[in-house]
Parts: C-alpha cells; sequence; structure tokens
C-alpha cells in the first residue's frame, strides 16, 4: 500500500503551523504582572476611544410600516408557494417545511469565504495585540477552557433564553450540537448545527424542532456572557442542547 | 519521512491545544412562548359577503381569535397583545419587518389572509421564526364557510405541531353526559362539542339514563351505556350520519365499553353470576370473549395504543389497584402500589403513561405513573373528581369534578375541567348544563 502524497513536497501546511508556532514560543507562565494590568487597561481605553470616534452607532433608518413591500425574489416565492404546495379546492393537511431553514445550515461557499476573510482579520489583530500586550495571552493560554464560573455564567445565560418545545419526547436522543463562532463582545458571527444532516431526515421532526429552539435561544442571548479576556480562548465554543433532564420531569 | 512524522507530531499537538471548548445545556424555561398572531387580513367585498352568509363583521379576526384563544389555553404559548403590534396586520404577502416583531418580544408570528372564492372561504397564513428571520411554513385551506371554526383550530394544530414537535389536539370534539335536575332525579343527555366548548349539540332526548360515552380511537362512531326498561345496553352511534346501533344486552352491573385502538372490538366489565370480569366483543361477529377470570371485582379496561396490553382495576390485592396484562388476558401484573385507592386507568395515546383517578384520606386525585408503575404524580386533587380521558396527543386530561355549591356542603355542581402534564395548566371547559364523564375524540383532520 503507498500513500503517494507522502513522497511529493510537503502539503501547504507550514503557515498554519508557523501561527500556532509563534503563539506557543511566546508564552510563558510568568503570573500576570501588575504593571501589565495598567499597560492593558491604558491600552483599552485607548481603543475604546477609537472606537468611539471611528464608527460611531450606526442610526436605522425609519421606516413606515406599511410601506415595506417583499422584494422581489420573496414576491416570487410567495406565487411559487400558492402555485406548487397549496391545494385551494380540499383542506391541505400536509405541512410545507419550508427548507429556508436548513439552508443555512448547508454548506454556503459564500459565507466560508467571508469566514475565511474575518478570520484573516482576526489572526491579523490577535497578532498585532500579541505584539502590544503579551502577558495576557500568555495567561489566556494558559487556561484551555473556561472556568467554572465563566461557564455557569454562561449556562445560566442560555437557561433563560431557551423554551423548550415540552411535547418532545424524553426517551429519545435528542441532542442538539453547536458550533458558534463568536465575536469578542459575545455576539455570534455564524452558527453550525454539527449533524445539520438529521435536520432534513424523514422521522426526525422532533431532532429539528428542538435544533430550532437551540438557534432561537442562542440568537435571543446575544451578546453571550463571554469572558472579557482571552478571545482566542473561547472565540469557537460548542453548545450541547440536552433536554431530556428537563422533558423526563 | 521524519521531517512529515515531525509535522504530523506538531499538528496533534497544536489541535489539542486548540481544542474546541464544549458547554452542556441542560436546562431551559418552562416559559409560555411569545407568539404574535396578527388578525387575518380581509378585503372589503370579501369581508361583505361573509358578514351576509356568517353574520359576523370580520371573519379573519374572528378566526385569528380562535387561533390565539387555542394557543393561550394549551398553557405552552403567549400571544402577545395585539395592541403593542407596530406592523399593521395586512402583511400577508409581506414579508413581516423582523424587527418591529423582535421590538415586542414575539419570536413566532402569524400573518395570512382570508378570501371568498367560489363561495368558499379560502385562508392563508404563514408561520414565521422571528428571531432566525425566516418563514416556517405557508399553508393554505380552502372549505365552506360555516366551517371556520374548525379552519382556526387546524391553524393552531399546524403551529402547534411545527412549534412543539408533536401533533396538537384543537380540531377535535369530546362527548360527555350532560347533566340536568336534582340529584335525585338526574336527567342525563350524551352530548358533544369541540373541544374548546363551543358548537355543542344534545344527541339523546334524556328519556333514559345515558353513561360512559367513548370514542372510536380510528373514526367519529361513539360507544356508550344507557339503561333500557332498568337493563344495561351497548349502543354504537355514529357522530356523522345519527345512525344507532344495538351491540347487546348485558344484563347484571356493566361498566364502561371502550374501543380497542383499531376499533374493531369493544372491551367492557360486566357481571356473570354474580362475578365481575372483563370481556371483549368482536364487532364483526359479536363474539364475546372472556378475558380475565378472577372471583375479584375487575373492572375499567383500557387498551395499550398498540393493542398488545390492557390495564384494569382489581381489589384482588384485598384493595382496588390498577392492574396490566397481556392482551390475551395472561401475564397479569399490578403496577400501582402507592396509599390508598385507584381506578379508572387510561392508557395515554402515546402509550408511555396511565392516567388514574386516586382516593386517600377522602380525597380525589388525577394523576399518571409510567406503564410500569414508576414515577407516579398527582396534577390534581379536590373534593370528588374521576374519569380522565386523554387528548389525542396524549399532553392533557379532561375529567370531571363535582364541587360544592354552597358552605354548608348542600348542592353540587359538576363540570369538566382539563389539565396539562405539567400540573399546573387547569382549566374550566364551558358547558352549558353540569356535566360528566368526558371522552376526547381523535383529530377530525388527519
Amino acid at each position: 500500500m503507498s500513500l503517494p502524497f507522502l513522497a511529493k513536497k510537503p502539503i501547504d501546511l507550514p503557515p498554519i503551523v508557523s501561527i500556532e508556532l509563534i503563539q506557543i514560543t511566546e508564552k510563558t507562565n510568568i503570573p500576570f504582572a501588575p504593571k501589565a494590568k495598567k499597560t492593558l487597561e491604558k491600552i483599552k481605553e485607548k481603543e475604546k476611544k477609537l472606537v468611539s470616534e471611528q464608527a460611531p452607532p450606526k442610526k436605522v433608518k425609519k421606516i413606515k410600516p406599511d410601506s415595506v413591500p417583499m422584494p422581489e425574489d420573496d414576491i416570487n416565492k410567495v406565487e411559487k408557494i400558492k402555485e406548487d404546495k397549496q391545494n385551494p379546492e380540499k383542506i391541505d393537511n400536509e405541512v410545507k417545511q419550508v427548507s429556508e431553514f436548513e439552508k443555512d445550515e448547508l454548506f454556503d461557499p459564500n459565507n466560508i469565504a467571508a469566514l475565511i476573510d474575518k478570520s484573516k482579520i482576526e489572526n491579523a489583530e490577535t497578532i498585532n495585540k500579541t505584539d502590544k500586550v503579551t502577558q495576557d495571552q500568555k495567561k489566556n493560554i494558559e487556561n484551555v477552557g473556561l472556568s467554572l464560573s465563566e461557564e455557569d455564567a454562561l449556562k445560566a445565560q442560555i437557561f433563560g433564553c431557551w423554551s423548550i418545545p415540552l411535547g418532545l419526547p424524553y426517551n429519545e436522543n435528542l441532542l442538539v450540537r453547536i458550533k458558534l463562532q463568536l465575536n469578542p463582545d459575545g455576539t455570534v458571527s455564524q452558527s453550525e448545527i454539527l449533524d445539520h444532516a438529521r435536520m432534513n431526515k424523514p422521522g426526525q421532526g422532533f431532532y429539528k424542532v428542538l435544533a430550532e429552539s437551540a438557534l432561537r435561544a442562542i440568537k435571543l442571548c446575544q451578546p453571550l456572557r463571554v469572558p472579557t479576556t482571552g478571545y482566542e480562548r473561547w472565540k469557537e465554543l460548542q453548545l450541547n442542547f440536552d433536554a431530556r433532564e428537563m422533558l423526563e420531569g | 519521512m521524519k521531517k512529515f512524522l515531525f509535522l504530523f507530531l506538531i499538528l496533534v499537538l497544536t489541535n489539542e491545544a486548540k481544542a474546541l471548548i464544549e458547554v452542556d445545556i441542560t436546562r431551559g424555561n418552562l416559559n409560555p412562548l411569545p407568539i404574535a398572531v396578527s388578525p387575518l387580513s380581509i378585503d372589503d367585498s370579501s369581508k361583505k359577503s361573509f358578514e351576509k352568509i356568517l353574520k359576523k363583521k370580520n371573519i379573519g379576526s374572528e378566526i385569528s381569535l380562535i387561533v390565539e384563544k387555542n394557543l393561550k389555553t394549551s398553557g405552552l404559548f403567549n400571544p402577545l397583545n395585539k395592541d403593542a403590534f407596530l406592523q399593521a396586520s395586512d402583511i400577508a404577502h409581506l414579508k413581516p419587518r423582523f424587527e418591529d416583531w423582535n421590538l415586542i418580544k414575539a419570536q413566532a408570528l402569524i400573518t395570512g389572509k382570508v378570501n371568498y372564492v367560489d363561495e368558499k372561504l379560502r385562508v392563508e397564513f404563514r408561520l414565521w421564526d422571528v428571531l432566525a428571520g425566516k418563514e416556517m411554513m405557508a399553508l393554505a385551506f380552502t372549505t365552506v364557510p360555516n366551517n371556520w371554526r374548525r379552519v382556526g383550530h387546524i391553524i393552531t394544530d399546524k403551529v402547534y405541531e411545527r412549534l412543539t414537535g408533536e401533533k396538537g389536539y384543537f380540531d377535535t370534539r369530546i362527548i360527555y353526559v350532560a347533566e340536568e335536575g336534582p340529584k335525585t332525579r338526574r336527567i342525563k343527555k350524551l352530548a358533544i362539542m369541540d373541544q374548546d366548548g363551543a358548537n355543542n349539540k344534545f344527541l339523546t332526548l334524556g328519556n333514559e339514563l345515558v353513561l360512559t360515552p367513548r370514542f372510536n380511537p380510528t373514526s367519529q362512531m361513539v360507544t356508550y351505556l344507557s339503561y333500557f326498561r332498568n337493563l344495561p345496553r351497548v349502543y354504537l352511534l355514529d357522530i356523522e350520519t345519527g345512525m344507532q346501533e344495538v351491540v347487546g344486552d348485558f344484563p347484571g352491573m356493566t361498566f364502561a365499553p371502550r374501543f380497542s385502538p383499531d376499533g374493531k372490538k369493544i372491551i367492557m366489565s360486566f357481571a356473570k353470576d354474580g362475578n365481575s370480569d372483563i370481556y371483549t366483543m368482536d364487532l364483526e361477529n359479536r363474539i364475546v370473549e372472556k378475558i380475565t377470570n378472577h372471583p375479584s371485582i375487575d373492572t375499567s379496561p383500557s387498551y395499550s395504543p398498540d393493542g398488545k396490553f390492557i390495564s384494569f382495576n382489581s381489589d384482588r390485592s384485598g384493595y382496588q389497584q390498577i392492574y396490566i396484562m397481556k392482551s390475551d388476558g395472561s401475564n397479569v401484573k399490578r403496577i400501582s402500589f402507592g396509599k390508598g385507592l385507584y381506578g379508572t386507568p387510561v392508557w395515554s395515546p402515546r402509550g408511555d403513561l396511565i392516567a388514574f383517578t386516586k382516593l386517600h384520606k377522602g380525597k380525589f386525585y388525577i394523576g399518571v405513573m409510567r406503564t410500569d408503575g414508576s414515577g407516579e404524580r398527582l396534577l390534581t386533587e379536590n373534593f370528588y373528581q374521576e374519569a380522565p380521558s386523554w387528548s389525542p396527543n396524549g399532553r392533557v386530561l379532561v375529567f370531571y369534578r363535582e364541587t360544592k355549591t354552597d358552605d354548608k356542603g348542600k348542592g353540587f355542581s359538576a363540570k369538566l375541567w382539563s389539565i396539562d402534564l405539567t400540573g399546573y395548566n387547569e382549566r374550566l371547559v364551558d358547558t352549558p348544563t353540569d356535566a360528566s364523564d368526558p371522552s376526547w375524540s381523535s383529530l377530525l383532520s388527519n
């Protein structure tokens, strides 16, 4: 058995590895210095000022309630639903489950491109920040997961936002895993249902309902109560929604 | 090769260092979901047509009100006050302005319109996920105008199913015994109504005593017990055609005939030679088969939804308790072991629970337990209440409760009540007279 690609010149990995290596080599176990804290606060203040000067909050233009027409696409969609999916002659008991929701969870090359672009910006920001404040980063790497209090704060927030669909069976395996890409302020830039294939499978209606309720909870909870430091640590987060305990009573 | 191994090791190590943080969310809130029911819009000419036919000023608003009331009654939804709506109702063909609905904390939104088309009522509606900004469902119904209440119930069923994951129970009926007059000379009639108490109709005149009506789970057929010349008779009544037939005379004490899940058999208890046992009758060939054979009193049989098991109550242990057995009468097993007496076991349509009435220290309870007897939960307690009947989705129970009408304990009133499995959502079901012995139908539109 041969692995032909091994013989060839490697694989375009070095750039990724080198970034990771740089981060690791700059970390030490030196405790958090009070001086650095002051420096960090100064920098943060500067950044805050910059943000307020450069990007004032965007004013949303108020639109009159009834004057918003549907975009052309939407009108076409409505017409299509009428023609294809609805039977005007008899009571239609079939639920047309609109696929828009799932589309978001499916592969979207544009979104990935956007994500790559963002990650580039974020990487650049990280590198800049590490240049400026090294000790903070060092501390973050030291703690790989969330601390208990950080995790509890996040859980408590999501518990309040998640309306559990009470009709779901308690004796089925209904675990919805959602991977989140977070912005530093706790808002969600991307959410992905890890088992999204189940959403469209026949007989998985319960899973779909649970997944949708979990997505609603995340949207409702934004910005998430994430730690104020160590963005690199939690910029990617996986939430496992499991309602069995609640449904069992 | 060494180079590759080095790279591989670095990759593995770095990946370990960047392990994804996982947070388990195992609790949520049980608050009702905030939902906005925008009144169904209607054009002027349709409005006039419906006003003429149905004597309703705005049939769109009337249908929306039914949806709203149903959702509220379920206890799982909180329909928001219409006064707070920022967007007008005429948005049936528009994408809603989600930020406006977000502002009033709506998580779901129902929009739609009503039309008068070819002498029929045509309703289109859409369900929107406000937080995701997405359409979840779009449906249209056409029916005769008189069916407008049912359209409201069907819309609720669809919305309920889409948001909770289980089928609804709104397009259903309840059959019950309507009671009038003093307790010693009570007139009892068979009556039927929609699950929300509307469209009440009396099916018998009250000349004979009627008892324990039960719906066939597969059709609009009802079986009930009536006394003809002081002899108990089991009847079959077709609700849709009004046709009635006698299944048979059963001398002695006869109790609670009930259909098998496929609707082909009736199961009941009656006393033969002074001993009450459980029997089935095949409705095609009228062959009666004895299922239990025990010197104790065996009553209140109820099939599991798959037809493989039967629950019943018996005093074979010395006290009235709940038992289950295979449908052929073998493998009898006691499942209730709590303090007090247990009766009227009814197997849930979901198959996971058995509802019962319990008498303990002079108080009556309606409760549920798992089919092995574990997890007993008492949902409601009162002076006198019994005869639980499940909604077709196995979430709500309807039962009747007798209450004293004055402080001295004189007089009494019997009414129907419903309670859901949480035990918190208890409601009075409106009936024009006193009522007892309710039985919930399956969904009319399957």
